[in-house]
């Protein structure tokens, strides 16, 4: 019991300074290794200052010197009890070559899951378009798709302006932010217990799988895969990796076969989920460049063959990225 | 339970607690910051004028990218900066921090910016504000997902105790020990109903005053037995006020320097 708090506060302050100070450096150098002397301080200090809260708020008059020293004691409280790893300085190639694919995965399942949905989506939008071809503007809400498949390809390929001349960076800067904001929509949904990253996978599913019969039936494969590859083998399986995330948060909240509380199994897999969503970003600025740069010139202009097999290259270097990046000891050049 | 309030046991058996932010004054705080994204667009979108007198294309381009990553990134870039606030919340003295009053993490402040997303359906916020309104701790979809809740750091007004109380004798300071115990034995809710009662006492009714001042007399007798006299003659809106100067004058001449609240 204080009896007397003047000198109470008087005797305790050099000990409150003494532990701010600590945690104000603490908080500036992330990277700061304390020795096993500050650490014993450091503990003495919070123990000493939570020890002081308790004296304190019993005391009415002291509204103030409370708040203060509970914010001291839940900085320090942060600080000694935390034992996630402390966020240290990012290393760019560690990160893309290393904890991305290593992300993927771990939680490759959740990804397969996200595939079994977008396919399931083609099957239905394919198997639309292919009994009710008049179902197409009903499943494809783009005008530019609503085109005869074989009249376009006439107009692609008979064009003699380049349509995008003078719009080539724009477009890929509007498609850039266009997916990213499908992408972190289709993670965010998964807070809807997955129902609503499943509706976005579908859909997507639906379109794509509409468009390829369209094309398809109308005998126009190679200008279709011509068209899509070359953007499309990094797009698609972008929607899938953001897809994957939102499953992984709501995996976490149904936590099925996981005994621990909703909020432990966030927080397990909070950083998984910003890793996938960063890997998604990279992945759809190369498709934005591409789908502007590339995708949208045809025959005569760049032969169907020479996209395809760009295409191809593409997708066998993304799949041995997610399937083999970061599984043996890290290179010299990536070592800190 | 919707407390209104977080409370933390650490395993010492200390508790701390900080007060949670509601969503009328975080809507607040988000229109603030939309504020800012729409003068830091502006000034953007003067320098890429500049820009697209050269070249329309590259122009449009790095206005359509500079938006994208501004109106994404600004909450993230002060949150990690600024340790949970950005400069709506700065404003309004709110802070983003842990659930369970971890250090806050990047992780955590970019999935509770994403979520933005949903928690913005259909418009204003909508979800969101549903969600803070019907969760315990006020968090919506974004802060379950990430762990954080969003606190308060309010500015406490010290009342003018010097204008209030000055010039009167208070018997009961003839008493040090008897004054010591009853600041002890007093609650901060019910130093500051007492004060609270002090300080709006003009704003009764007269009949009503006497009889709370009576009420709150009966009470605080009965926390500490003064000698008669002390209490003797004096009436009770005068022994309330005598009590608050007990309480609050002590406090005040005690007074810290001033400290970071938070």
């Amino acid at each position: 019991m204080i009896i007397d708090l003047q000198r109470f506060i008087a005797n305790e302050r050099p000990f409150w300074n003494e532990l701010e100070k600590l945690l104000d450096r603490i908080e500036a150098e992330p990277d700061l290794q304390m020795t096993l002397g500050q650490l014993q301080s450091f503990h003495q200090l919070y123990e000493r200052t939570a020890a002081d809260l308790a004296k304190i708020t019993t005391f009415s008059s002291e509204p103030e010197t409370r708040r203060y020293l509970e914010n001291l004691v839940a900085r320090a409280y942060g600080e000694i009890h935390e034992t996630r790893e402390k966020q240290r300085r990012i290393f760019p190639l560690q990160w893309f070559f290393q904890t991305l694919p290593q992300t993927f995965r771990r939680h490759v399942r959740a990804f397969y899951l996200s595939l079994a949905v977008t396919l399931a989506g083609c099957a239905f939008g394919g198997l639309a378009i292919a009994l009710d071809p008049d179902a197409k503007p009903v499943l494809l809400p783009f005008s530019h798709l609503l085109q005869d498949p074989r009249k376009r390809v006439a107009e692609e390929e008979n064009a003699t302006q380049n349509r995008l001349a003078g719009l080539k960076t724009s477009f890929s800067a509007e498609l850039m932010t266009h997916n990213t904001k499908v992408s972190i929509f289709t993670l965010a949904l998964g807070m809807t217990w997955g129902v609503g990253t499943a509706v976005m996978l579908f859909y997507n599913g639906v379109i794509l799988g509409a468009v390829a019969v369209d094309y398809i039936r109308a005998g126009e494969t190679k200008f279709l895969l011509g068209w899509l590859m070359p953007h499309g083998v990094i797009e698609i399986p972008a929607i899938l990796i953001a897809g994957q995330a939102g499953l992984l948060i709501a995996l976490a909240i149904i936590g099925r076969g996981n005994r621990a509380p909703m909020r432990t199994r966030l927080r397990a897999i909070s950083g998984d989920v910003v890793t996938l969503i960063f890997g998604t970003g990279l992945m759809l600025i190369w498709a934005g460049f591409i789908e502007a740069f590339l995708s949208q010139y045809h025959e005569p202009i760049i032969p169907y063959d020479a996209k395809i097999a760009f295409g191809g290259v593409e997708l066998v270097l993304l799949v041995l990225f997610y399937a083999k990046s970061g599984t043996k000891s890290p290179p010299k050049f990536l070592d800190k | 339970m919707k407390t209104g309030t977080l409370s933390i046991r650490t395993p010492e058996g200390i508790v701390f607690s900080q007060p949670l932010a509601g969503p009328v004054t975080r809507f607040l705080a988000w229109l603030i910051d939309q504020l800012c994204i729409s003068v830091a667009m502006m000034l953007v979108g003067l320098v890429l004028h500049l820009i697209q007198m050269v070249s329309w294309n590259l122009g449009s381009a790095l206005y359509v990218l500079v938006y994208f990553v501004i109106s994404i990134g600004y909450a993230i870039f002060f949150e990690w900066t600024w340790r949970g606030q950005t400069i709506g919340k700065k404003l309004f003295r709110l802070r983003v921090a842990d659930v369970e009053g971890m250090r806050l993490q990047f992780n955590q402040i970019v999935v509770r910016n994403l979520l933005r997303f949903v928690d913005a359906l259909p418009a204003f916020y909508f979800v969101g504000g549903l969600t803070c309104w019907l969760n315990s701790k006020c968090q919506r979809l974004g802060d379950i997902a990430a762990n954080t809740v969003v606190v308060r750091a309010p500015r406490i007004a010290e009342p003018d105790l010097d204008k209030l109380l000055a010039g009167k004798f208070n018997s009961l300071r003839q008493f040090p020990h008897l004054a010591a115990r009853l600041r002890q034995n007093v609650s901060p809710p019910e130093a500051d109903t007492a004060l609270q009662a002090v300080l709006r006492r003009d704003e009764f009714d007269l009949v009503a005053r006497v009889e709370l001042f009576g009420e709150l007399a009966a009470h605080f007798r009965g926390k500490v037995e003064f000698p008669p006299e002390a209490t003797d003659g004096v009436a009770d809106e005068q022994f309330i006020r005598n009590v608050v100067d007990v309480i609050y004058r002590a406090r005040a001449e005690t007074r810290m320097e001033p400290v970071a609240a938070c």
